[in-house]
This record gives C-alpha cells, sequence and structure tokens, in this order.
C-alpha cells in the first residue's frame, strides 16, 4: 500500500451497495453514527429493488424508478457519500485501507461488507457464446430486456427461484420456456417436495417444457450466437436464448485474502463481526458462525444484518436473531416463507395443493422449523409464531385446515 | 399540490407534497423516512409498510383492504383498526390532507 496515494478517508466504509449496504448507511444514521460514511457500490445505479429484477422489472410493469431503494437527495441529507460504479479489489485490515480497481484507495475506521455475490456462471462448452443472459444486475437485466422481442424459443437453465421467476414471466408474453434442471425437482435445495411438485404442475399447465434430472453438456451456436443446448442425454433444445439461474458465488475474495476466516462466505458472529478487527460482513455473503451454518440469500436477512451491525458500531451489541422470511411470485401464486427448514425430518401439507391455496410446514424432532405457505398469507403470518416458539405441534391439528394456526394448541421447545 | 403529512414514532408531524400515481409507500419512502422500512418493495408480501391512516379528508375513500392485506396485517402486534399497509394505497388528488402514522416496528 502506499498512503500517499490515498484518495479519501472514511469513518466507515461501507462495500456494497444493494439492500444490506444501503441499510446499513441509513441504519447507521438512525443509531446516531455522526462520522463520515462511504457507501462503494460496484453497479453505477442508485441502490434498488433487486427482487424485482426477476419480476416486474423483467415483466416490464414497473420502471426502474420505482425500485430505488431512496432517492437520490436522501444519501445527501443523510450525508452517506455514494462511491458508485467502483470494484473493490483488495483490503489492507493493516493500513484499514480498501483499494478499488480503479487505484483509488480509502481508509476507513470501520468496514461493513455488504458486496452479496455474483451470478455463477456456466462452465461447459459453449458457455462464452453471445445469447446467455443473467439476472443479478439491473445491467444483466436490461441486457435480457433488450434482446427479448427477438426471442422466440428460450432456454432457462436452473429451476431455482431467479429460473422460474422468469420462466413465469415469459410464458405471459408468449415465449416459448424450456427449463432445465440437474436435480429430480424444482426448489430442491430450499423447499420440500410437496411445494417443488406443485410449482412443477404449475409451470407445466401453463406451457413450460420442464425438464429434470438434465445436465446441460454444452451449448453450441452459430456465427458465436448460442443455437441449442445440448443435454447428456444426447438431445439438443433449440434456443434464441438461454437464461442462466444456478446460483450466486459470494464476494468474499478480497476479504479472505485480507485474512477474513471463511470459505462459500465469511464467517461472522452474531453481531455480524468477522475474525478481522473492525470488519463486518452481511447479507447474501456472510454466514453467521452460531446459525444454521449456511448463507441466507434473501432482503429480509441483508436488511436485518444490516441493522445489527450499524448497531454495533454505534456501541449497541444487540444478536441477530430476527426470524427468516422470503418470498416468490409466480404467475399469480404468491409463496410466502418463514422460518428455515434446514434440517427437518417431516413435512405436513396443510391444505390441498390443487386449490392453489395451502401451505407446507416443517418440523424437526416434532418442532416446527418454517413454513411455505402458498396464496395463504394467515398461515404464514400465524406460523411465525409457531416458528419463534419452535411449537412442538400435533401434525394432524397442523393439517386440518378448519381451524387456525393459532388456535391449536403447542408446547413450546 | 397535494399533500402527505406524516407522523413518525417520536411523534413529529412531517408534510410534504406528494407525488400523485405512486403508493403512500413509495410516497413515505421518496420522501425519505427510513422508519418504513418497506421490504418486500410493495408486493403485498411483508407487512413492513404498516401505517395508521390518522386523517382521512372529507368525501375521500381509500380503496377496501385485500383479503391478503387483512391477514398479513393480522399478524402484526401493532395493528389498529386505522391500520393499513401502505404499498395498498395509491396516492391522487382526494387524498391530499391525509395524515398518516408510521406503526411500531414488529
Amino acid at each position: 500500500m502506499r498512503p500517499d496515494n490515498l484518495t479519501r478517508s472514511f469513518d466507515c466504509v461501507i462495500v456494497g451497495g444493494g439492500h444490506g449496504g444501503s441499510q446499513t448507511a441509513a441504519a447507521l444514521r438512525q443509531s446516531g453514527f455522526s462520522g463520515s460514511i462511504a457507501l462503494i457500490g460496484a453497479e453505477p445505479d442508485l441502490p434498488y429493488d433487486r427482487p424485482s429484477l426477476s419480476k416486474d422489472y423483467l415483466a416490464g410493469t414497473k420502471t426502474f424508478e420505482r425500485m430505488h431503494l431512496r432517492p437520490q437527495d436522501f444519501w445527501g441529507t443523510r450525508e452517506v457519500e455514494l462511491l458508485l460504479g467502483r470494484h473493490v479489489s483488495a483490503v489492507d485490515p493493516t493500513a484499514r485501507i480498501v483499494v478499488t480497481d480503479g487505484g483509488e484507495y480509502f481508509s476507513y475506521g470501520q468496514m461493513v461488507w455488504a458486496a452479496g455475490g455474483d451470478p455463477r456462471k456456466l462452465s461447459c462448452s459453449g458457455s462464452d457464446l453471445a445469447g446467455i443472459f443473467y439476472i443479478r444486475s439491473k445491467a444483466d437485466c436490461d441486457a435480457l430486456i433488450d434482446v427479448l422481442p427477438n426471442a422466440r424459443r428460450i432456454v432457462i437453465i436452473g429451476g431455482g427461484y431467479v429460473g422460474l421467476e422468469a420462466a413465469a414471466v415469459f410464458r405471459k408474453i408468449g415465449k416459448e420456456v424450456t427449463l432445465v434442471e440437474a436435480l429430480d425437482r424444482v426448489l430442491a435445495r430450499v423447499a420440500g417436495e410437496p411445494i417443488s411438485r406443485f410449482y412443477e404442475n404449475e409451470h407445466r399447465a401453463r406451457g413450460v417444457d420442464l425438464r429434470l434430472n438434465s445436465n446441460v453438456a454444452s451449448l453450441e451456436g452459430v456465427n458465436g450466437r448460442v443455437s441449442r443446448v445440448v443435454l447428456e442425454a444426447g438431445e439438443a433444445i433449440a434456443a434464441d436464448i438461454v437464461v442462466v439461474g444456478i446460483g450466486i458465488i459470494p464476494s468474499v475474495g478480497p476479504l479472505i485474502a485480507a485474512g477474513a476466516k471463511g470459505a462459500n462466505g465469511v464467517d461472522v458472529d452474531e453481531f455480524c463481526r468477522t475474525s478481522v478487527p473492525d470488519i463486518y460482513c452481511i447479507g447474501d455473503c456472510a454466514r453467521l458462525e452460531n446459525g444454521p451454518g449456511i448463507r441466507i440469500e434473501s432482503v429480509q436477512n441483508a436488511t436485518d444484518q444490516a441493522t445489527t451491525a450499524a448497531k454495533a458500531i454505534c456501541g449497541e451489541f444487540k444478536a441477530y436473531d430476527a426470524t427468516p422470511w422470503f418470498w416468490s411470485n409466480q404467475y399469480d401464486l404468491k409463496m410466502q416463507t418463514v422460518g428455515l427448514n434446514y434440517g427437518f425430518d417431516s413435512v405436513v401439507t396443510r391444505g390441498d395443493p390443487a386449490s392453489r391455496r395451502f401451505s407446507v410446514i416443517y418440523l424437526k424432532n416434532g418442532a416446527v422449523l418454517a413454513l411455505d405457505c402458498i396464496n395463504s398469507p394467515r398461515d404464514y403470518v400465524q406460523g411465525r409464531k409457531l416458528v419463534d416458539s419452535a411449537a412442538r405441534i400435533d401434525p394432524a391439528a397442523l393439517a386440518d385446515t378448519s381451524r387456525q394456526l393459532n388456535e391449536i394448541d403447542f408446547v413450546t421447545s | 399540490m397535494a399533500t402527505i403529512s406524516v407522523r413518525t414514532r417520536d411523534g413529529g408531524l412531517h408534510s410534504f407534497d406528494g407525488r400523485i400515481g405512486a403508493s403512500l409507500m413509495e410516497n413515505i419512502r421518496n420522501a425519505g423516512f427510513d422508519e418504513l422500512l418497506a421490504m418486500c418493495g410493495g408486493c403485498l408480501s411483508c407487512a413492513t409498510c404498516h401505517v395508521y391512516v390518522e386523517q382521512l379528508p372529507t368525501s375521500a375513500s381509500l380503496p377496501v383492504p385485500s383479503i391478503d392485506e387483512t391477514e398479513l396485517l393480522e399478524g402484526s402486534d401493532y395493528r389498529q383498526e386505522r391500520s393499513r399497509l401502505s404499498c395498498q394505497i395509491p396516492f391522487d388528488e382526494t387524498l391530499s390532507g391525509i395524515v398518516i402514522g408510521i406503526a411500531p416496528e414488529d
């Protein structure tokens, strides 16, 4: 590091301009932090609502301006310096400096790393062809929207939330959609089988050609543009464009290189502190050491961890204990999740999936871990209390839709 | 001019010109009130834009809450008769002078 190159000094540098980073800045001011704050964002845009990208924004039903998390003047009045369009490439925890790939050096008193993740890229042969899209940033989405009018056949690779939400949008605007999933069901990593089967049926009923147990062998192209997706089983599917949603790689390289403990995400304690002094890590790229041992990729997690870190920086140490929640919108289906189903050993289906209004309740050793609620906000709301109490409850009573979830007796674990 | 008045959790009342066509949630957020988290961005998936309609201009009326909105509000410990999710209320001229209180955080 060459201190003579020091560009600016800030009392708190926040790396990442998503939900986590912007909420950190707002929460610092709400908590009375009076020092200087810089928010370094890789994208050129004001912080925006990312989940809308694969839903309303892709569908063209929401303008970008309506997705801004805060208006432009908010940042000015809160005296938060927005340093946008900058990638942080290195961290020197001894000199307390972050370096951007544009060669700027910013010193920090405290740092909050909220850099999120980058989409995991295809690595098979042909993955460098033109016509392959990801949905993680506004730029990704804009590039996709630009080519949509000329694309009739779309192959989506990955049956997670992003892939399924995109499939719903594409069917709505009349595209031919084939969705390729490597595992034997969609949403296999996040939801129980009843939820997977329900969404598979819904997508198929709306014309999505869903291929489970299907691995992509290669992509083939004509004149440098993708034209076919070849499966390992040998079949080739014609594609004008390919949309890939196979997860994210947490953006933690510079922090790990600086000595922070972690691997697939940076390990943090209950106050979102990393193993490096005065560096916090939050959101998609943070892994709570005393949690379930996974990173949680959600707006709720990013926002609530931001508040935890901001308060700790202001001297108010309040352990992170927010109940996770999540949502997904596909077609006219609203799914709301409360709790984490990690490690569940049984599930109860409450209501009939054929009615398109039901919930799946996840239990471990008889205690409620989580619920996935389809078009059932009441179950979602009432289920939260069961999750918070780790309620031990009769499965037959849980399945009985003639009773509301808040009318059932339970024992607290 | 169509004005919105917002009572923050410290009791202070703040008035500003609202933007017609945007939701009350978007108006409150865009006016810089950071107490209103509005985490789901206005798609009726959470209840973090919960407000109380303290005063409604005479002759103005609000859209009837949907079943989903009502059920989400049921989950709040701070639900009152005048509770609404501000993302579900489009702001128009007839609502000029509306007074909104930001509900406590659940």
